[in-house]
C-alpha cells in the first residue's frame, strides 16, 4: 500500500526524522495561506500523487508546468497550485494517462549545502532489510543502481535492534558526511529503521536528503509503502489510504479479497493461485492472445467471491472473452462450478467463457457444469483452454 | 528414498481446530499420512478428526511423536507458530499460512536458520512425497511416484506441474511447495542441495516467478553443483512492473526481477526452460533426454 508524501513526513516527524515544515492545500486559496503562514521569503509547492519523477514531470492540460515549482510569493503559490489542482500530472512513473493532483503541499524553503539518497528495503538475498545511501541524490537511484553500483553503500540491519552507531559512521564516511553532521545522521538513520520496522514498511525512499549549509539532515522527500500483509495491526492504515489512487476495480476486488490487477488486453482470466493466474497471462499471449487482467480468486474463496471476480472481469469493457482456469486444491472445483452457474444468472455471461478444471472434487464440479445450461467450452489442459479462448475471437 | 518427509514422518497441525487447519488434516489422512495429532491453544482434551488437540506443540511431540507440522494458524499468529515448532525441535515445519507480515518473517528466518528445523513456507501449499507423505493442501490424486523432484514458489502452477510429470510417466519424488512470500524458509538452492543428494530423484523440476533473484541464484548454484538434469519455468512473462502479482513476492521493482532476466541466467547455466506452462513436463522430458 502506498501513501503521500505528506502522510510520510507526518510519520517522518512523529519518529523525530527531521523535515521541513508543510500545510496540505486543496485550493489555490489554501496554498496562498500556507504559504503566507510558512512566513519565509520562498517556498515549495508540490503535487501529491503516488509516483515519483513528480518534479520532471509535467501536466496533459499544461505542458510547460511542473509538478513541483519553487514559488516567492503568496500569489505564486496560489498560481502554482491554480496550474496543479484538478490537472493531470504525467510523471516516468504515472503512464500516459498520468494522475489526477487532488492536493498540493506547501512546503517552507531550505538551504540546501548537499543532496544524497537514503532508501531501506528488505534484501531479499540476504532476508534482512537493508538501509541503502548514495551522493547521487535527486537523480533517477534505479539508473544509478543499474550503471554505478558501487556508488550505493549498503548497511543491513536486525530489525529489533535498527541500525548501530558504527554502520552509520561507515556510512557518513563514504557520504563524505563530517563534523557533527555525524551526530544528527545517527539520529536520522536510527530513527528511520526505527519507523521502518515499527510501522511495517516494504520501502521507504528519501530522494533527496539534504544536508543544510548549517550541518543538519533534512528528508526534502519522502516514499513510503506498507507491507500490506500488516494490516491487521495498523488501523490507521485506513484513513490513510486514497482510493482515487487506485483502479476503481482493483479496490472493489481487494474489498471482495481478490487479487486483481487491470491489463490492456481483451481476455479475462479466472485463476485460483498467483503462480497459475501469471501463467495463464503468459500462455494466452503465447497463443497470440492479449490478456485483460491478472486475477487469483485465492485459495478459500466462496461462491459469492467467485461471483463478484466474474462481475468485476465483466465490468471491464475491453473484455471480449473469459478463461476460467482452476486446479483445485483449497478451491474446490464445485465452488466455482457453482459460481459460474450463478454469476451465469445473476451477472449474464454477454461474451464466450472457456472454462478448464482439474484438482480437488473435478468430477463434481463437471458434472455441475455438465448439468446446468450455462452456455461455455470445456478445455482439458491449460494448452487447449488457451488456444480455445483465443480462438473464441477470431 | 525422497526429500524431508516420508512414510515414516509423524505429522501434527497447528490450527487443527479451524475449518480449514480440519479440512487439510482429513485430507492428509485420507492420503495416507500419519498423521498424530493437533495443537490449538486453549482447545487442548478435544478431538478433531479422531486426533488428539493439545495445548502446545512441546506437549504434542511428547506425547506422539511427531517429527513434522502443517501450520495453518491465522497471519497475526503465525510466526509465533513457527518459533514455538521449532523451540520444540520439530524437524520439518511446513507453515502454509498466507499473509504473514514480513518483518515477522525476518526474525522467524533467523530463528530457523539457527535450529535443527527445516521450515518450507509460509504462504505455500506444503511438501508431498508421492505414495508416501502428504502434508499440506495439495491434490493427492495427482502424484504419482516417479523420478522428478520439483520445487515451486507457485502452490497451482506445482499441482499444473505434477500433473504433467504425471501424464507423462516420469511421477515424482517429493514435491516442496517453496512459497510465494519474499522471505520463506527454505530456498531453490537448499531443495536442490536435497535433491542431488537423495538417490531416488533423477531429474530436477523447478517453478519460479518474477520478483527477487532466488532463481537466478539456483541457476548459479547448478551450474556448479547440480549433475542431475534440471528443467524450469518461470511465470510472469506478460507480468506489468511495480505490480503485485498476488504473491506479496511476485513484483518486478526497479527493473529488477523480471522474468527475461531470469529466464537468460536459467539457460545459461545450461538449465532447460519450458516456453509455456503447459510445456514444463515436456521440458523435463527433454532435459533428461539431453542428459543420457
Amino acid at each position: 500500500m502506498k501513501i503521500h508524501e505528506y502522510q510520510g513526513k507526518q510519520l517522518f516527524h512523529q519518529f523525530g526524522v527531521k523535515v521541513l515544515e508543510n500545510r496540505v492545500s486543496r485550493t489555490p486559496e489554501e496554498a496562498a495561506a500556507a504559504f503566507t503562514e510558512l512566513g519565509g521569503a520562498i517556498a515549495v509547492v508540490k503535487s501529491q500523487i503516488h509516483a515519483g519523477g513528480r518534479g520532471k514531470g509535467t501536466f496533459i492540460e499544461n505542458s510547460e508546468q511542473h509538478g513541483v515549482q519553487l514559488v516567492k510569493s503568496a500569489d505564486e503559490a496560489r498560481e502554482a497550485a491554480a496550474a496543479m489542482l484538478g490537472n493531470r500530472l504525467v510523471t516516468i512513473q504515472t503512464g500516459a494517462a498520468g494522475k489526477t493532483v487532488n492536493q498540493v503541499i506547501v512546503e517552507a524553503g531550505c538551504d540546501i549545502a548537499r543532496e544524497l539518497y537514503l532508501g531501506i528495503v528488505l534484501d531479499r538475498a540476504n532476508m534482512q532489510p537493508v538501509l541503502m545511501c548514495s551522493q547521487e541524490g535527486g537523480v533517477e537511484i534505479e539508473k544509478v543502481a543499474h550503471e554505478t553500483p558501487e556508488k550505493i553503500f549498503k548497511e543491513h540491519f536486525d530489525p529489533a535492534q535498527g541500525i548501530e552507531s558504527f554502520q552509520v559512521r561507515k556510512l557518513c564516511k563514504k557520504l563524505g558526511i563530517e563534523g557533527k553532521s555525524v551526530r544528527a545522521a545517527d539520529k536520522f538513520m536510527k530513527a528511520l529503521c526505527r519507523l521502518y520496522v515499527d510501522t511495517d514498511c516494504s520501502l521507504m525512499e528519501i530522494n533527496p536528503l539534504v544536508v543544510t549549509g548549517d550541518g543538519d539532515l533534512v528528508a526534502l522527500d519522502a516514499k513510503i509503502n506498507f507491507d500490506s500483509n500488516a494490516a491487521f495491526r495498523h488501523k490507521d492504515w485506513e484513513e490513510m489510504r486514497d482510493l482515487s489512487e487506485e483502479e476503481e476495480s482493483e479496490v472493489r476486488a481487494s474489498a471482495a479479497g481478490l487479487s486483481y490487477v487491470k491489463l490492456e488486453g481483451n481476455i479475462g482470466c479466472l485463476v485460483n493461485g498467483a503462480g497459475l493466474a501469471m501463467s495463464t497471462m503468459d500462455i494466452i499471449k503465447t497463443h497470440g492472445g492479449q490478456p485483460a487482467n491478472f486475477l487469483d480468486v485465492g485459495g478459500g474463496a466462496n461462491a459469492d467471491q467467485v461471483t463478484e471476480a466474474f462481475r468485476i472481469i465483466l465490468s471491464d469493457p475491453n473484455v471480449k472473452a473469459v478463461l476460467v482456469n482452476i486446479f483445485g486444491g483449497i478451491m474446490k472445483c464445485t465452488t466455482i462450478a457453482e459460481a459460474i452457474v450463478v454469476a451465469a444468472k445473476s451477472v449474464g455471461f454477454t461474451v464466450p467463457l472457456v472454462v478448464r478444471l482439474e484438482g480437488t472434487e473435478v468430477e463434481e464440479g463437471r458434472r455441475i457444469l455438465e448439468e446446468s445450461d450455462v452456455e461455455l467450452v470445456t478445455a482439458t489442459d491449460l494448452g487447449d483452454a488457451a488456444e480455445k479462448v483465443v480462438a473464441t475471437l477470431s | 528414498m525422497s526429500i524431508l518427509i516420508n512414510k515414516d514422518t509423524k505429522v501434527i497441525c497447528q490450527g487443527i481446530t479451524g475449518n480449514v487447519g480440519e479440512f487439510h488434516t482429513r485430507g492428509c489422512l485420507e492420503y495416507g499420512t500419519q498423521m498424530v495429532g493437533g495443537v490449538t491453544p486453549g482447545k487442548g482434551g478435544q478431538t478433531v478428526a479422531g486426533l488428539p488437540v493439545f495445548d502446545t506443540v512441546e506437549e504434542a511431540r511428547l506425547q506422539t511423536g511427531a517429527n513434522a507440522t502443517m501450520i495453518f494458524v491465522p497471519p497475526p499468529f503465525a510466526a509465533d507458530a513457527i518459533l514455538e515448532a521449532i523451540n520444540a525441535e520439530i524437524e520439518v515445519v511446513i507453515a502454509v499460512t498466507e499473509g504473514v507480515p514480513v518483518i515477522d518473517m525476518v526474525r522467524v528466518y533467523e530463528a530457523a536458520k539457527k535450529s535443527k528445523s527445516v521450515l518450507v513456507g509460509p504462504n505455500c501449499p506444503g511438501v508431498i512425497t508421492a505414495d508416501e507423505c502428504k502434508i499440506g493442501i495439495m491434490p493427492g490424486y495427482i502424484h504419482q511416484k516417479g523420478c522428478v523432484g520439483i520445487m515451486s514458489r507457485s502452490g497451482t502452477l506445482t499441482y499444473e506441474a505434477v500433473w504433467q510429470t504425471s501424464s507423462l510417466g516420469l511421477g515424482q519424488t517429493t514435491c516442496v511447495g517453496l512459497g510465494g512470500d519474499p522471505i520463506v524458509g527454505t530456498s531453490f538452492i537448499d531443495c536442490l542441495q536435497m535433491f542431488q543428494d537423495d538417490d531416488e530423484t533423477e531429474a530436477i523440476l523447478m517453478m519460479g516467478e518474477i520478483g527477487g533473484t532466488a532463481e537466478e541464484e539456483a541457476a548459479a548454484y547448478v551450474q556448479e553443483h547440480i549433475t542431475k538434469p534440471v528443467a524450469a519455468f518461470i511465470a510472469g512473462r506478460t507480468a506489468p512492473p511495480g505490480k503485485r502479482m498476488g504473491h506479496a513476492g511476485a513484483i518486478i521493482s526497479g527493473g529488477k526481477g523480471t522474468a527475461a532476466e531470469k529466464i537468460a541466467a536459467l539457460e545459461a547455466a545450461g538449465i532447460e526452460v519450458a516456453n509455456s506452462p503447459a510445456d514444463m513436463g515436456a521440458a523435463m522430458k527433454r532435459a533428461i533426454e539431453k542428459a543420457n
